[in-house]
């Protein structure tokens, strides 16, 4: 160990010191891209264990350690050098705290001597970072990083997590530490409350016990703090409904017949108008996003709502609460729990559930276009989902492939669904889903994105050939910015103001330029041999699938309250086959 | 809702960035700040910083609990005004050419405690602390001199009575 060199006397710098933390930490994987300010750190990853990605652009450096760490609960490590590159990771920092995502940016600085001087490449990396993250660093002495490193990791992955930020000036990575002490700061502001309080426990026990209509709201907490099995204890033991967040996904498997799909402006009918009628929700680490509630003053009108979060701010900002308990989603539903299994849960409530798989099961969205050509995105993610297993991981995009896959896809693991939902990113769904696979090699990664969202980030096609990083990405084609053209037609006058993305690229040729395997699917049935061929393959592929550029999604217009859904809502014909969990 | 004014107390971490830290947040987030006094508190190496923010309950709840997130803020505390002591300094050159003005202009800082801290053939500089009231009472005084500078620190407070926070 070199850090025990420092203390024999072996000379160490700032830049081995960051390599021997992260290490330290167990970080096997870092994303980065190199230049002149961090040039002393690149030097000792040259002969270091630690595995380092060089991507073709820092954007996507940040997107891949966000994938990683949504994808494995881990830290996500990137790094890029001052001014510039550290610009570039701006969108994925601001990615990541939108969506509460432990992330770790290393960004060079210029010297400290130089700082404030408008050096070449400078720029106040802290300060245009501190809105978007939890926390952020510059070390000015070398002793200090070990300690930096330490509290960072504790920062972004405990209590709500985050992206920290660390400046390192070079001399800072060239200077020599004196000792290596890697005990982190004592942070006497930072205490994350994990354990409910015991009254609104009790209080929110009480309110569920005297609930004839309870709905289960889990949000991308529930994922987080790895609550999925109490959830689903919990949906059991109240005969409950869940209806999850875009972030939710996952939480709950959404073939279970208590499962509504997601609720919101793209939700599925059965979760909005159930929502609607419920006379209590429990709301689990969500945030009430605008995109989730609708016109706040109409969401859930009828119910007393119970919002359990481990961000103390979150509660009360956007919906006002009946019973807010601040805490950790896995330890208060256990304390929950430990209540509400003592309790005999009367007849009504079954009644309410029975009504509610009813009612679920007569509006199922129908999946089934096998006629049709072009290709429904919906008969895509049918043969999708026909493809893969319940472990594949799958991220998305953003725009109109997003809310299709959100609506109509069904994700039955956590952490197998990946989706940028705060900040909605184009772009993030093929790296995300490249620092995915690098988290979990095992498992198969299918990345569904559009053609708008993959040009913003298919120079990183290079990177998946280098490293022979084996994912898949499904691009929807519909040569459109499919979401802004579907508001412009609904809400515009149909004046299609530069949406239309014309011909170019042809996507199999653009793949073959990086001597990556492609093809281009146009009917129905040939996703799914796509799929299997591309999977089997064991390399990465691209398959560029040619959809229906005039589909719309059903939606809520902004505004407009959970039940004003527009929109032709097609239904399955046939009602879905009874799951084996039924009437558990 | 009633927009009442708020004192709120902090104690954060002295190191630098913290400041900008707590007024980046209020810009973010929509908070209209009217002043912040920050200095070094009875710990060492720890600030007191003193809020004075005018809003409803709900914008007070959320910026106090979007401070609280702020790692390196330790303490909130929403001060309540009847109970406490509030002072701010404020330094007030005023126009002071003739003799009667002159004359006047001390009468009255004596009145308020005021002290003149500068002269000059053409001004009186003024120190006057107090509270809020007092000042603007002051100033609005000074008005009809011609006032040619005017500086206030705005408020800092802490509660009456052994409580700290």
């Amino acid at each position: 160990m070199i850090k025990d060199g420092v203390r024999k006397g072996v000379p160490m710098n700032g830049g081995q010191a960051i390599v021997q933390a992260l290490l330290d930490e167990g970080v096997e994987t870092v994303f980065g891209y190199p230049g002149g300010a961090v040039l002393p750190l690149y030097d000792v990853l040259y002969d270091s264990e630690l595995k380092h990605i060089l991507v073709r652009h820092e954007q996507c450096a940040a997107h891949a350690a966000d994938g990683y760490a949504r994808a494995s609960g881990k830290v996500g490590v990137c790094m890029a050098t001052s001014g510039p590159g550290a610009t570039n990771l701006v969108t994925g920092i601001a990615t990541a705290y939108m969506d509460s995502s432990p992330i770790i940016a290393i960004a060079g600085q210029v010297a400290t001597q130089l700082i404030g001087n408008d050096a070449f490449q400078e720029v106040d990396m802290l300060g245009i970072t501190m809105p978007i993250t939890k926390h952020s660093f510059r070390p000015n002495n070398p002793n200090d990083i070990p300690r930096i490193i330490k509290s960072s990791f504790k920062i972004a992955k405990t209590g709500r997590p985050g992206p920290v930020v660390i400046d390192l000036p070079k001399d800072i990575q060239e200077a020599e530490l004196d000792e290596y002490i890697d005990k982190p700061f004592k942070l006497p502001g930072y205490k994350p409350t994990l354990k409910g309080h015991p009254l609104q426990i009790k209080r929110a026990a009480d309110a569920i016990i005297n609930a004839k209509k309870p709905v289960i709201l889990a949000g991308g907490g529930v994922i987080i703090s790895g609550a999925s099995k109490e959830l689903k204890r919990l949906a059991k033991t109240i005969k409950a409904p869940v209806t999850t967040t875009l972030l939710g996904k996952g939480s709950f498997p959404e073939d279970h017949p208590y499962s509504l799909g997601m609720l919101g402006m793209h939700g599925r009918k059965v979760a909005n108008l159930t929502v609607n009628e419920c006379d209590c929700l429990i709301a689990i680490g969500c945030r009430f996003s605008d995109r989730t509630t609708g016109n706040i003053a109409e969401f859930a009108p009828n119910a007393k709502i119970i919002h359990i979060d481990i961000d103390p701010a979150e509660i009360g900002k956007n919906v006002e609460v009946d019973i807010p308990i601040v805490g950790d989603a896995k330890k208060v539903l256990q304390d929950i729990l430990k209540i509400l299994e003592k309790e005999d849960i009367n007849s009504q409530k079954r009644e309410w559930i029975e009504k509610t798989i009813k009612f679920r099961n007569k509006c199922m969205p129908r999946l089934s276009f096998d006629k049709e050509i072009p290709l429904k995105p919906q008969q895509v993610i049918k043969e999708i989902m026909e493809t893969i297993n319940d472990d594949t991981i799958v991220t998305t995009d953003v725009g109109q492939n997003q809310m299709w896959m959100a609506h109509f896809y069904t994700s039955k693991k956590p952490r197998r669904f990946i989706s940028s939902g705060g900040l909605g990113t184009m772009g993030f769904g093929f790296p995300a889903a490249m620092g995915a696979k690098m988290a979990l090699p095992e498992e198969d990664v299918v990345a569904v994105c559009g053609d708008g969202g993959f040009l913003m980030v298919s120079q990183d096609l290079a990177t998946l050939r280098e490293y022979d990083i084996p994912i898949t990405i499904c691009i929807m084609d519909n040569r459109h910015l499919g979401m802004v053209a579907q508001w412009q037609r609904l809400f515009y006058d149909e004046r299609m103001s530069h949406t239309y993305l014309g011909e170019v690229p042809d996507f199999v040729k653009l793949a073959e330029a990086y001597k990556i395997d492609a093809e281009k699917v146009e009917k129905p049935g040939e996703v799914k041999e796509a799929l299997k061929r591309a999977i089997k393959s064991g390399g990465p592929t691209i398959i560029d699938i040619v959809i229906d550029p005039m589909e719309i999604l059903p939606m809520v217009p902004p505004g407009c309250g959970l039940t004003e859904i527009v929109g032709e809502y097609k239904v399955e014909s046939e009602p879905i086959k009874k799951g084996k969990v039924e009437g558990e | 809702m009633e927009l009442k004014t708020h004192i709120i107390s902090t104690v954060v971490e002295h190191k630098p960035g913290v400041l900008q830290r707590v007024s980046g947040l209020f810009t973010r987030r929509g908070f209209n700040i009217e002043s912040i006094t920050v200095g070094e508190s009875e710990t060492p190496g720890l600030a007191r910083m003193t809020i004075i923010a005018k809003g409803d309950d709900k914008l007070l709840e959320q910026l106090t609990k979007q401070l609280n997130k702020l790692i390196d803020v330790i303490k909130v505390r929403d001060l309540e005004p009847t109970n406490i002591v509030q002072r701010e300094l404020c330094l007030i050159k005023v126009h002071a050419l003739e003799e009667r003005a002159r004359s006047e202009i001390i009468q009255y800082a004596n009145i308020f405690r005021g002290r003149i801290v500068d002269v000059s053939t053409e001004t009186l500089t003024v120190e006057i602390t107090g509270d809020t009231d007092k000042i603007d009472a002051f100033i609005e005084l000074m008005t009809g001199f011609g006032i040619k500078e005017l500086a206030r620190t705005g408020p800092t407070a802490m509660s009456r009575g052994s409580k700290t926070i």
